[in-house]
């Protein structure tokens, strides 16, 4: 079967991770890895697993774009650098998958909706964040049951999963996260805080989920749909667990999850990685299903004059 | 013979006191005081000559939530109302990078605040630096605040404040979130700041009385180079408390530390107003003692006694079990989850995952 061509730019533990999961799919193959540290760890494991690699950042795979038939890329780098990684792709007609907090594109968590969004034809889609791949299926679910008045989630990582990226920009992954589960967690009002924790052996990623509903919790209805969303999930990320919960009081739901990863890159702990990466490359498969059976087609999209 | 007594050193030394019942005694207090009863503390303490005061919700600038509890007003009305009747102290906020934002400093910048303790947990300083920058840009007074410090060692706390100190922090703390450091602690892991940052930054020290050391720990870091010491009136905060203002105002005048600060003024306040505003005793009971024993964020106290009681699991378990599973401020949520666990490993709540 072909496979889509995909390069991964950003070589730390968000690509690295992902790489490993493309390398399993049927319908995508990492054929680029883009770094800027020539000896980061990352750009080695590409190497060894046969990737093409560059340090010089996006603008060293420029040149080989069309050459090596890159369709889909996906962005591990930082908000800050996402909007014009993104501008020079599309303009080879390269679709963007944006693990980055910079939401340029549609915010996207799969089983919420990537079947609407991959009947659109954006160019870029947006992962959120791992706290956001985490914890809005959730907020989802209880919306589906009731309208959800507020929605709160708390993300715990251990600190051995968080890289330089992410610690110089926790105002971005608030802000990216807290406006995801409005837009598309369906909670009129979100909020999203986030705990490093370096407990060592390092704790496994750990989010509540509380949703204030209208009204009267249906606490049957909002259980059933929240364990069916959860099985959705598990079938991306196996490790994706309720702990405890739907736990009711007055108006408040409370949900408690854990997240194990796979341990591709990092331990099984950090599985945060995992449902970002996980989540970036089932959209990724969805798009290129669509690509391989003629359904979408890349355009490259002229630069602006 | 003489009668001559021993002296310790420290006389003549100029300490700031930094109060905190208008923040950590949020906590003690659910985050339900009012706007008036802020106000009302604030002008006491500015008369007392205080001279930096803190004022936000209990866990900060965007505090207000599930996790951490609802204020009665918001961070910008505390402030903008405290500002407004403060004469000659400065008022500081709280920020906790991963909860508190830029934007929402900006807002306190605006209502008044020109001080700032940014709070990462001990090892996690450089969680900070966009939060720092930003407050110093501001023209802010700036500490970084690595709090629950008892999990770090003195060269693990001197690494850290030098990160925070090159983001632009004027002054670091050790911050015993947990009141569980031992004063010969405290002595060691100052001296070691002193001796490695700029002579230019400043050291302080947040205590709280768990073991019934928020005196003698701050007294210890004062002897060690602190120059700022956070406390509170009645000892009004998290846990059993912050250590208590008038006492340590007390104490300084009798070893002849100053503070500036009237330390009578301040012994009526917290009698007068503080003590019959207290929702229970702040002391060191049974729970609050088991924070500083097992190493607990303090803060964790009261909703730790609330899910016991839903729960059917004493407090003092749970306490345990979160030191043991290394919870750090800011996890509360951690502590319902807990107990949820613990009452179905007992046999008390029925299987629901």
């Amino acid at each position: 079967m072909n496979k889509i061509k995909c390069a991964l730019i950003g070589s730390g533990n968000i690509g690295t991770d992902l790489m490993f999961k493309l390398l399993r799919s049927d319908v995508l193959e990492p054929v680029w890895m883009v770094g800027i540290d020539p000896n980061s760890d990352g750009l080695k494991r590409a190497a060894d697993k046969g990737l093409k690699t560059t340090h010089e950042g996006v603008d060293g795979l420029l040149p080989h774009v069309e050459a090596d038939g890159i369709q889909i890329a996906f962005d591990a780098t930082s908000a800050y650098v996402h909007a014009e990684n993104s501008r020079k792709l599309n303009e080879l007609g390269v679709f963007m998958v944006d693990l980055t907090p910079a939401a340029i594109g549609p915010l996207c968590v799969p089983p919420v909706n990537l079947g609407d969004l991959a009947k659109a034809t954006p160019m870029n889609v947006n992962m959120i964040s791992c706290a956001g791949q985490a914890t809005i299926p959730i907020v989802s679910a209880v919306g589906a049951v009731q309208t959800v008045e507020y929605a709160e989630i708390i993300a715990s990582l251990s600190s051995k999963s968080i890289g330089p990226g992410t610690r110089a920009n926790l105002d971005e992954f608030t802000f990216t996260t807290s406006n995801a589960i409005e837009k598309v967690g369906g909670a009129k009002k979100g909020k999203a805080l986030a705990i490093i924790n370096p407990a060592d052996p390092p704790m496994i990623m750990r989010n509540t989920i509380y949703c204030e509903v209208e009204g009267e919790p249906d606490q049957a209805a909002i259980t059933k749909s929240v364990k069916e969303m959860i099985a959705q999930v598990q079938r991306y990320v196996p490790g994706y667990k309720l702990v405890n919960g739907p736990d009711f009081d007055g108006n408040r739901v409370a949900v408690f999850m854990e997240v194990a990863g796979l341990g591709d890159y990092l331990p099984t702990y950090a599985g945060n990685l995992d449902i970002m990466t996980a989540a970036a490359a089932r959209t990724a498969e969805m798009f290129a299903e669509r690509i391989l059976d003629g359904s979408m087609e890349l355009k490259k999209l002229e630069p602006a004059q | 013979m003489t009668h001559e007594k021993a002296k310790s050193g420290m006389e003549g030394l100029k300490v700031k006191l930094h109060d905190m019942s208008l923040r950590d005694g949020m906590h003690a207090k659910r985050e339900q005081i009012p706007v008036e009863m802020m106000v009302k503390i604030a002008k006491g303490l500015d008369e007392a000559g205080v001279p930096y005061m803190q004022v936000t919700h209990g866990a900060g600038l965007g505090g207000n939530s599930i996790q951490h509890g609802r204020a009665l007003a918001s961070n910008a009305e505390y402030i903008s109302a405290v500002a407004e009747v403060v004469k000659q102290a400065t008022i500081s906020v709280l920020l906790i990078p991963g909860l508190g934002t830029m934007k929402e400093l900006e807002e306190a910048y605006e209502c008044g605040a020109r001080s700032v303790h940014v709070a990462t947990h001990c090892t996690e300083a450089d969680t900070s630096p966009q939060h720092i920058a930003f407050a110093r840009k501001l023209g802010m007074d700036a500490s970084g605040f690595l709090m629950m410090s008892h999990l770090n060692s003195a060269e693990g706390l001197t690494e850290q404040a030098l990160l925070m100190e090159s983001y632009g922090a004027n002054t670091v703390y050790v911050t015993d979130s947990a009141g569980a450091m031992l004063t010969h602690e405290v002595t060691h892991a100052i001296s070691m700041m002193r001796d490695a940052l700029k002579p230019e930054t400043e050291i302080g020290f947040h205590g709280h009385h768990n073991l019934g050391l928020g005196i003698a720990n701050s007294i210890a870091a004062i002897g060690a180079g602190a120059t700022r010491i956070d406390a509170s009136l009645a000892g009004l905060g998290a846990g059993a408390g912050n250590a208590p203002i008038e006492v340590l105002a007390a104490v300084c005048d009798r070893m002849e530390i100053e503070t500036g600060s009237d330390t009578f003024a301040l012994m009526d306040l917290a009698e007068d107003v503080v003590v019959p505003f207290m929702d229970h005793v702040v002391r060191a009971d049974r729970e609050a003692l088991t924070l500083g024993f097992a190493g607990v964020y303090s803060t964790f106290l009261l909703p730790a006694k609330r899910a016991g009681a839903r729960f059917g699991i004493p407090a003092r378990d749970i306490l345990v079990e979160l030191g043991r599973k290394k919870m750090i401020g800011g996890q509360e949520d951690m502590i319902q989850d807990t107990a949820m666990t613990m009452a179905r490993e007992r046999g008390l709540l029925k299987e629901s995952a």
